[in-house]
């Protein structure tokens, strides 16, 4: 069973269309009393750091998705902001992280052919995997994603980087720590390519 | 590598597609949700979808809509119509949107979009600029659907509301509008210089020739277009299309050796 945090951002109906049509079963928590017992949860979200940190906080849910996540070690995938917030801090916002990932968020820079590339970074990009299978199974090669966003997780151990893309040099376009995994582009909105990695976590 | 992104860009009015013509004569296409279904099929790379009667109407954005909307999306969708205020683009994200695009409120109140950039994030917020040529060869930035000039130069307003907080600018060319005879190439020219921000051209495509000039010229941008993906042949019969992945590729390629 997937649970999807629903603490008001993100698109949350296209996840959970995409994993009833894999027939997965999936719900969508809204109380710390269903966030309790969830097995394997998504935290998803679109929005700046410290809206979507207020956000989570006044959800209600953030001591028991810390519970569940840190003491419980209940696998959890972050999308885009939810991958961000799972960092101590970002260059985006004033407010603490979660601080699940030894990372901060910064700002991407970087130059391509034409100067300095331009913010946000936004549409498909290509996307390569590390390493085989896990979250990345049959995404090993030519899988792409839609990313929208201008800032980047920076893991501080370079082993957390479980997949780069590559915008006026190579960033983190997914990360894991044991049972904590972030993506920061949009699985649920990402075609096949997408509905392969949620289905992925949902069978790790 | 970043690749352009071909977005088709549809119009709601009384619940149903629309497309116009210099933004006028709006014929109606079809059925939303049926055109998000083919769309998603065809894995197009993002949608826009703007409600062209909500600002005209003075009436909000209809959340029901957007919602149903959004949950058939497989692509990223990008909302306009209707926005005026923080809490309405708060609650049209809230829908499952990934971007919200306003127009007419950012003209009227420029400050507005420093406020959504700090609540929905930069990258969330998309500045539609209507645009007309002038008699004097220059451009003009209009409101009320091309109807009410406003004396500003669409060029240096870009270049403001990049500054003030908007992620991407939508180069709409009101003179193109369904003529589907090419984009103007240089309006977008003209915007490129001026912000560092994604930029996206609407209005004039009428073959993937017409995107593929555009994607020689300006390399990756957005190239957003109307017709060319709801008409068919010169007597305009609706038929939702839009290039095949080998087919979509290939232009890019060729255009951005070009």
């Amino acid at each position: 069973m997937i649970s999807i945090v629903n603490y008001g951002l993100g698109n949350i109906q296209a996840i959970a269309n995409i994993y009833r049509q894999l027939n997965v079963p999936v719900r969508i928590v809204t109380t710390a009393e269903e966030l309790a017992v969830a097995e394997r949860l998504i935290l998803p979200g679109v929005g700046s750091f410290d809206w979507a940190m207020t956000k989570l906080a006044e959800s209600g849910m953030r001591s028991v998705l810390d519970e569940v996540v840190v003491s419980r070690g209940r696998k959890v995938l972050g999308i885009c902001v939810g991958m961000q917030m799972m960092a101590a801090s970002s260059e985006e916002g004033a407010l603490k992280g979660l601080g699940w990932i030894d990372a901060d968020v910064r700002k991407l820079c970087g130059t391509d052919g034409s100067g300095e590339v331009q913010l946000p970074h936004m549409g498909w990009n290509d996307v390569v995997p590390r390493s085989t299978g896990g979250l990345f199974a049959s995404l090993e090669e030519g899988s792409r994603f839609y990313f929208l966003h201008s800032y980047a997780v920076r893991p501080f151990r370079d082993e957390d980087v479980l997949a780069v893309a590559e915008y006026g040099g190579d960033f983190a376009a997914s990360v894991r720590a044991n049972n904590i995994y972030g993506v920061q582009f949009h699985p649920e909105k990402s075609h096949q390519w997408g509905i392969q990695l949620l289905k992925n976590f949902a069978e790790l | 590598m970043l690749k352009p992104r071909i977005i088709p860009c549809l119009l709601v009015k009384d619940k149903g597609l629309v497309k116009t013509r210099q933004f006028a004569q709006p014929k109606y296409v079809g059925d939303p949700i049926n055109a998000v279904k083919v769309f998603n099929e065809k894995q197009v790379d993002e949608l826009i979808v703007l409600d062209i009667e909500a600002s005209v109407q003075g009436r909000g954005p209809d959340y029901g809509m957007i919602r149903n909307l959004a949950t058939e999306c497989r692509m990223p969708l990008c909302y306009g119509g209707g926005i005026k205020t923080v809490e309405q683009a708060e609650r049209v994200i809230a829908q499952g949107v990934e971007k919200v695009a306003i127009s007419s409120a950012a003209i009227d109140d420029p400050d507005l979009i420093g406020r959504l950039a700090q609540v929905i994030g930069k990258q969330s917020v998309v500045v539609v600029l209507d645009v007309k040529r002038n008699a004097a060869g220059g451009y003009e930035l209009y409101l009320a659907r091309g109807t009410q000039p406003t004396g500003i130069d669409p060029v240096r307003f870009a270049a403001e509301v990049s500054a003030r907080g908007a992620g991407e600018i939508v180069i709409n060319a009101i003179d193109c509008d369904g003529e589907m005879s090419g984009y103007d190439l240089e309006l977008v020219a003209r915007v490129r210089e001026a912000v560092t921000v994604p930029i996206t051209a609407l209005g004039g495509a009428g073959s993937l020739k017409d995107i593929g000039a555009l994607l020689a010229r300006f390399g990756v941008i957005g190239a957003a277009a109307g017709s060319f993906f709801v008409f068919k042949g010169i007597y305009r019969a609706v038929l939702i299309s839009y290039p095949g992945p080998v087919e979509k590729e290939q232009m890019i390629q060729d255009s951005i050796r070009a």
